[in-house]
């Protein structure tokens, strides 16, 4: 058979299409083509748009964030009043979102775990529950949702006269939720420093108990010992330095209640619409996480003597944490981001006052959506940047 | 199927059964439902005996041995362990897991220990064991296991071979006085199967009793005392090794032999 030679005709004619089938030239090419075509696109919008601002006399900058924002929200938690500054305002959205979203998180993540777990109950009646409660919500949009508790519920509570009530303390009426303020007196700081003291010594405790059973094999109540510690410590400085703490009731004063911590009606639908929703993925989330430790696992314990409650702490737990975390901390994500359709029931959160009021007053739409995607960008990839730490962490070891 | 090493001419290695019993099973019954997967069994299991049972697969052999530490609930008939009771008594099913070890067919090490920590998770929770003293023995169990070199890997690194290997010192780190393998080299690549087996060549030469459903029947002629052949649930026929295979009495074993031999 002939051999080719380096250079001779054939192979010259050729060389042009060899070269764009080489499969290296072909990777760079097209990454290439989809650059220029994405700067392209982006240098038309950014040309299109200043043109067309200049057109109309709008200004771009961010020198209206200092300009005094003139309107009222209804709720902050932040002080806020009218005459503060719309930079004022971006703030006073971004906390009563977050205040929001973390309230939702905490109590989502809580009903998430008894959901998921009680799906998987050998009791028929309370899987069937777990089942139903998971399906119903998970299969319903949050917006019906959010406009029931808040059309259905919360909007048709008798008038502050006719409020339920729970020991005097607690309140419930169409205005909102009342609840005591704690007013701490002088001294209360001795109580906040037992606390940390008792975080401290449960922490060293357990570190103790861990290094005790190491070196003599001995077990330790831990658990009991800590929570023990956690919660008598404090009580017990408390007492000893005479309950420097007090209580501002709300008490019903004219037509509405005065005193105490409030929050509305929308604040409340809003917090249990997301809470509940989300609880229903959450739990999900659980029950495929420990569904996916396989049952040889607490076979494999339970032939080595490993009683049911340490097979699960020892065993179950541990595997099941890396399949549950992922989805639940993007269950997170969605509940921040899911927050923003307060709009809808005049929750002030940070789209409804910063988008929806601040935007039409200033006309400054670029700026200000670019401020709050910002803020959600970044909320979601710190969490995310968390999430990603983890997963390195707990990454299974295989070939 | 292992006819190169049943015709090898390996020495039956010496028994080491004592008049003492220490699995005692009379008249078990067990149902999946309808399915009737235990029926009226007995069986007496001495000290240091070395007992293989084979059949066909659904025969039941597995669910037996489950039986034995309670992986698996029997509905009739007694099962003593130990001189304990297996009933709904916790204290009883725990004392008995304790010195009763198992290793299966799919290995089921802990993914996220590693190999040594594998070796003593139960000894530290169970026995109480300080970790110096339960990290000194495990490693004495991989070398008697032929793999010291990899204690601080995870199962995930390791090949089934090493790692069947690694669940019978696990198991064996609890000091167990009975042994159960639930068909412990169906799930390995032939390379791999000679070296779990020579593993537990060696536990039968230290004079453990152990109970093997397996279908090596190599092994069975070499190690056992007793072959057990299961079908239907019942036990159909038990014999030394070499009365069971070169003079089987029933037609259900004749059968069975002649197909897991023919090739």
């Amino acid at each position: 058979m002939a051999v080719l030679e380096k250079g001779s005709p054939r192979r010259q004619s050729r060389s042009i299409i060899e070269w764009l089938n080489d499969e290296r030239v072909r990777s760079v090419l097209y990454q290439a083509i989809v650059a220029i075509a994405v700067i392209a696109v982006a240098r038309y919008l950014f040309v299109n748009t200043s043109e067309n601002l200049q057109a109309r006399g709008m200004s771009s900058g961010f020198d209206f964030l200092s300009g005094t924002a003139g309107f009222s929200i209804a709720w902050t938690v932040l002080p806020y009043e009218a005459g503060d500054s719309y930079f004022r305002v971006y703030l006073v959205g971004i906390v009563n979102t977050l205040i929001v979203s973390l309230v939702a998180i905490v109590f989502a993540t809580l009903l998430g775990f008894i959901m998921g777990i009680m799906r998987l109950s050998k009791n028929w009646l309370i899987s069937k529950i777990a089942a139903w409660y998971v399906e119903i919500l998970r299969n319903t949009p949050l917006l019906l949702q959010i406009l029931f508790w808040f059309l259905a519920v919360f909007s048709l509570l008798p008038p502050p006269r006719g409020s339920f009530g729970l020991l005097d303390m607690f309140f419930l009426n169409n205005r909102g939720f009342y609840m005591p303020a704690p007013v701490p007196g002088a001294g209360f700081d001795y109580t906040m420093i037992a606390i940390l003291l008792a975080i401290a010594a449960t922490y060293a405790v357990a570190v103790w108990a861990k290094k005790r059973q190491m070196a003599t094999g001995q077990q330790f109540h831990t658990f009991w010992v800590g929570l023990g510690i956690l919660f008598g410590l404090p009580i017990l400085v408390f007492l000893a330095t005479g309950s420097p703490l007090s209580f501002d009731f709300a008490a019903l004063k004219g037509f509405n209640f005065q005193g105490g911590v409030s929050v509305p009606p929308a604040f409340c639908a809003l917090l249990l619409a997301l809470m509940i929703y989300h609880s229903a993925f959450m739990a999900e989330a659980v029950r495929a996480g420990i569904l996916s430790v396989s049952h040889g696992q607490t076979e494999a314990a339970y032939s080595l003597g490993l009683r049911p409650g340490m097979t699960l702490r020892l065993v179950i737990i541990p595997q099941a944490m890396r399949a549950v975390v992922p989805p639940m901390i993007s269950n997170w994500m969605n509940v921040v981001k899911n927050s923003s359709l307060a709009i809808a029931i005049g929750y002030p959160d940070l789209v409804a006052v910063y988008m929806q009021t601040s935007l039409n007053q200033s006309g400054h739409a670029i700026e200000i959506v670019a401020m709050v995607m910002l803020f959600y960008m970044s909320v979601s990839l710190t969490i995310s940047m968390a999430l990603n730490y983890y997963n390195k962490l707990v990454q299974l070891k295989e070939r | 199927m292992s006819l190169e090493t049943l015709d090898s001419g390996q020495e039956h290695i010496a028994s080491a059964i004592s008049d003492e019993v220490v699995i005692e099973l009379s008249k078990v019954n067990k149902w999946y439902g309808e399915f009737h997967v235990l029926k009226d069994i007995d069986l007496t299991v001495y000290k240091g005996e070395r007992i293989v049972i084979c059949g066909p697969s659904g025969s039941g052999k597995s669910t037996l041995i489950r039986c034995i530490n309670r992986l698996e609930e029997h509905q009739q008939g007694d099962i003593l362990v130990n001189g304990v009771t297996m009933d709904t008594n916790l204290k009883n099913i725990d004392a008995i897991r304790r010195d009763v070890g198992m290793v299966f067919q799919s290995f089921n090490l802990f993914p996220h220990l590693t190999v040594l920590e594998n070796c003593t998770l139960a000894p530290i929770w169970v026995r109480n064991t300080p970790k110096a003293e339960a990290d000194r023995l495990a490693m004495q169990l991989l070398e008697r296991v032929k793999i010291p070199e990899q204690a601080a890997k995870y199962p995930g690194q390791l090949s089934g071979g090493q790692q069947q290997r690694v669940a019978i010192a696990r198991s064996l780190a609890m000091n167990p006085n009975i042994m159960l393998f639930d068909e412990p080299t169906s799930a390995l690549d032939p390379e791999m199967i000679s070296e779990v087996l020579d593993v537990m060549v060696g536990l039968a030469e230290s004079g453990m009793t152990m109970l093997v459903v397996t279908h090596e029947m190599g092994f069975a002629k070499r190690v056992a005392d007793r072959v057990i052949f299961m079908d239907q649930g019942e036990i159909v026929e038990q014999n030394t090794p070499g009365e069971f295979f070169n003079n089987p009495k029933s037609d259900r074993t004749k059968l069975f032999l002649s197909q897991i031999l023919a090739h």
